[in-house]
């Protein structure tokens, strides 16, 4: 009896350069992007699933015990999930390692701003500066034509104009359009979003329906690189790591007409709008309006005192729209949270825009994002000043 | 046409003759080999028989092999054997390039107080034993090179270190993973003490390994059980899979020539090839001496990563740096060790042939992996050797 040595047959692609079609998918693990697997494969496509190993809980092991990582966002087990929809579905999956690259342009810009007293978005610079540039890119190396996400979103072609538009998800409740502003023509053109049709419980539905193993994942809501939720620890942790100064130094807490009435504890545990810890003044809630870095102060008011109508956006990314001459009407979302509220957008010299509201808004947040949205179109978007 | 598997020293498939060796073990031939009847007897017999052929291929005695799960085990066997045998205050030598299996052991005895000294390697990945002399001290303990590197396959010159040991009175291990079935591995010859070899990187099954133990080496057991293997390994001996690793080693030691010179002569076609066809690709360690299968390549201005993947696609398998848990690859620290600057270690990826790899395939691989890099490069942000536009 002898056993002979059989190995798969080549796949029938081997002699072209790349595959015509195939898409590659960016596959966390979850419900959503694992999904976006199923949909394309039961529309004929040719996929490849890729799955970042972005952050390694390594890292700072101050914030672990001594043993091997346990389970946590971003862990191995997430990979492990991608792997087994992969397996289930039977395509290619592969873990890729972009580490290097979310450290420099998600996870130390995030720490850097929140230290300078700002509130930043970690996963709009993941998208902008991770997943839609170096990861499209080496979908395409890999013979890839395009990307697809889990995002609840829309892209179309607008064929008077010949721009890729970016549009709201069908699914209002979980629309995330407002992370995406930041992307570019060339990124737009070579991005599908599978979702963008779809509602969550639909996308559940087509899970159960083709027997994925994550499909009751349940949902993950907080940053995947910090453990726990506790960002303020990491924060603090990472900057121990990498002997980033960190502020400490107490100061004042100020009224709008520079009254003292308190003491802060270091202005980086503060957010615009925030209450808590702040006390009172002449007997009212107040609430932090704004940070002072530069003279180590928080600025406090009562809740109308927060409310403000024009502020600028740097870093302005036009999508829909080119770059318009007059300002133009529309709807302003100024936070994940925020329902876009009717506003004007003026286009400003170096990549800056002036929004108005018709109304003021609450604690518009230097460091998050102002999007600028026509009904369910994406004009443009940038970051609060 | 088959998919082409040029990762030989990731693992190996299990020889059909190996296979057949193994098949009766598993079921007809089920008996425990420490058993007194004759099922327990006609296991012993497969262990011992299987012994002698470890033995015969690393010209050791077959007392002096200790079955093990593989190369991980009997390197940490070797080395936290010997520290627990001498005194709190030892020092072991050691290099920057050992497999992680010799590293993170030595990094554990680091956090017990033990002292290590890592030996740093030249531009071809060599150890000077004149780095090694400086190196001792009166308390080193045990000397632990590495023969064959898995990532570059250059050949340490363990006939040198050897001596020096010798002549220090230092016990010396090699972990001869890469080296055992690729090249002449002898005990003697190489005055080793402990000499540790795994069993999947040369058509046996993985879970099987050995450590070599010279006679009257001092060393203390890592698990504790019954007196198997007197007493160096309890547990219940694995009987298939010893039987796979002394047919392995048998045909290892007898198709030796044959292979080594076959396998190098596929290896340079494949090397000289790709350094013809592909524009500033470059052999890391070329000018050592190498395992005759191993191959690794820098193509600058592209991610092995990528090039690993997009050559998989395309049916080819090869391999870059070390594989993490998740499968993601992290900077090799073999490369690092050579001088390679990070972008480069990063662009390098290797080829390792083997017993089955053919003419053809290697043709096929001179097809494929040109293709490849060129479409990677076309995309590359860091790789503009000619003008390209945007389409």
């Amino acid at each position: 009896m002898s056993t002979q040595l059989q190995l798969d047959p080549l796949p029938t692609a081997v002699a072209e350069e790349t595959t015509p079609g195939l898409v590659a998918v960016a596959m966390s693990g979850g419900v959503d992007s694992s999904t976006v697997a199923a949909v394309l494969l039961q529309q004929n496509r040719p996929i490849v699933g890729l799955t970042m190993q972005l952050w390694n809980q390594r890292r700072l092991p101050e914030l672990q015990g001594d043993g091997p990582a346990q389970h946590r966002c971003c862990s191995l087990d997430d990979v492990y999930d991608a792997k087994r929809v992969a397996q289930h579905l039977n395509f290619p999956h592969y873990v890729v390692n972009f580490e290097e690259q979310f450290e420099a342009r998600v996870v130390r810009p995030f720490v850097e701003q929140y230290l300078s007293g700002r509130t930043p978005i970690a996963c709009t610079n993941c998208n902008t500066d991770v997943k839609f540039e170096p990861l499209l890119r080496m979908a395409r190396q890999i013979g890839a034509e395009r990307l697809a996400t889990g995002h609840y979103a829309r892209i179309r072609k607008n064929e008077t104009t010949g721009r890729f538009e970016l549009l709201r998800a069908r699914d209002d409740s979980k629309d995330q359009s407002y992370f995406l502003w930041g992307l570019t023509q060339e990124q737009l053109s070579r991005s599908d979003f599978p979702l963008g049709e779809l509602t969550k419980e639909e996308v559940r539905n087509v899970a159960r329906q083709v027997n994925l193993p994550v499909a009751e994942k349940p949902e993950s809501m907080e940053l995947c690189f910090v453990p726990n939720g506790n960002y303020v620890q990491f924060i603090h942790a990472y900057s121990r790591a990498e002997g980033i100064a960190v502020n400490n130094q107490e100061g004042d807490i100020v009224t709008e007409d520079g009254a003292v009435i308190g003491r802060h504890t270091g202005v980086h545990n503060y957010t615009v709008g925030q209450r808590k810890g702040l006390g009172f003044a002449a007997g009212k809630p107040v609430y932090v309006l704004s940070i002072d870095t530069e003279n180590n102060r928080i600025m406090v008011g009562e809740d109308d005192a927060l409310r403000t109508s024009t502020f600028e956006i740097e870093n302005v990314n036009w999508i829909s729209i080119a770059e318009p001459a007059t300002p133009i009407r529309g709807q302003a979302k100024i936070r994940h949270k925020h329902d876009p509220a009717p506003a004007t957008i003026e286009a400003l010299p170096g990549n800056r825009a002036r929004i108005t509201f018709e109304t003021p808004q609450r604690a518009i947040t230097p460091g998050q994002a102002a999007v600028f949205y026509n009904n369910d179109v994406v004009l443009a978007g940038g970051w609060i000043k | 046409m088959s998919r082409i598997y040029l990762d030989h020293n990731a693992t190996t498939a299990v020889d059909p003759a190996v296979l057949d060796a193994m098949l009766p073990y598993f079921s007809a031939e089920f008996g425990n080999a420490s058993s007194i009847h004759t099922f327990g007897q006609r296991a012993r017999a497969a262990v011992e028989t299987a012994r002698e052929q470890v033995a015969a291929l690393i010209n050791a005695r077959p007392q002096e092999i200790v079955f093990a799960s593989g190369g991980t085990e009997s390197d940490n066997h070797a080395i936290f054997g010997v520290v627990a045998s001498g005194s709190a205050s030892s020092h072991i030598i050691t290099t920057t390039i050992e497999h992680e299996a010799v590293l993170n052991a030595c990094q554990a005895l680091e956090k017990q107080g033990i002292a290590v000294t890592y030996l740093p390697v030249d531009r071809e990945g060599l150890v000077n034993p004149d780095d090694l002399r400086r190196a001792l001290r009166p308390e080193t303990i045990l000397i632990t090179v590495m023969h064959a590197n898995n990532e570059l396959g250059t050949v340490q010159p363990l006939t040198e270190i050897g001596k020096v040991a010798a002549e220090a009175d230092v016990y010396f291990h090699t972990d001869a993973v890469q080296s055992a079935g690729k090249i002449s591995v002898d005990v003697k010859a190489l005055q080793l003490d402990l000499l540790s070899i795994s069993g999947h990187k040369f058509y046996a099954p993985k879970g099987i390994g050995a450590l070599f133990i010279k006679g009257g080496t001092q060393l203390r057991q890592l698990l504790y059980g019954g007196h198997h293997q007197r007493g160096f390994r309890p547990g219940t001996e694995n009987v298939a899979g010893i039987v796979g690793l002394g047919k392995a080693a048998e045909l290892a030691r007898l198709s030796f020539e044959n292979d080594t010179a076959r396998i190098a002569r596929l290896r340079d076609t494949l090397e000289q090839g790709i350094l013809a066809r592909v524009p500033d690709s470059r052999v890391n360690s070329a000018k050592a001496p190498r395992t005759p299968n191993t191959s690794n390549i820098l193509f600058p201005g592209l991610e092995g990563e990528a090039l690993v993947i997009a050559l998989d696609l395309k049916g080819l398998a090869c391999s870059t740096g070390a594989a993490c848990s998740s499968g993601a690859v992290e900077p090799s620290h073999v490369l690092t060790a050579i001088g390679l600057p990070a972008t480069e270690a990063r662009s390098s990826i290797r080829f390792s042939l083997g017993r089955h790899t053919t003419e053809t395939e290697i043709a096929t691989a001179l097809e494929i992996v040109p293709a490849a890099v060129a479409q990677l490069r076309r995309l590359s942000p860091t790789y503009h050797k000619e003008p390209v536009g945007h389409s």
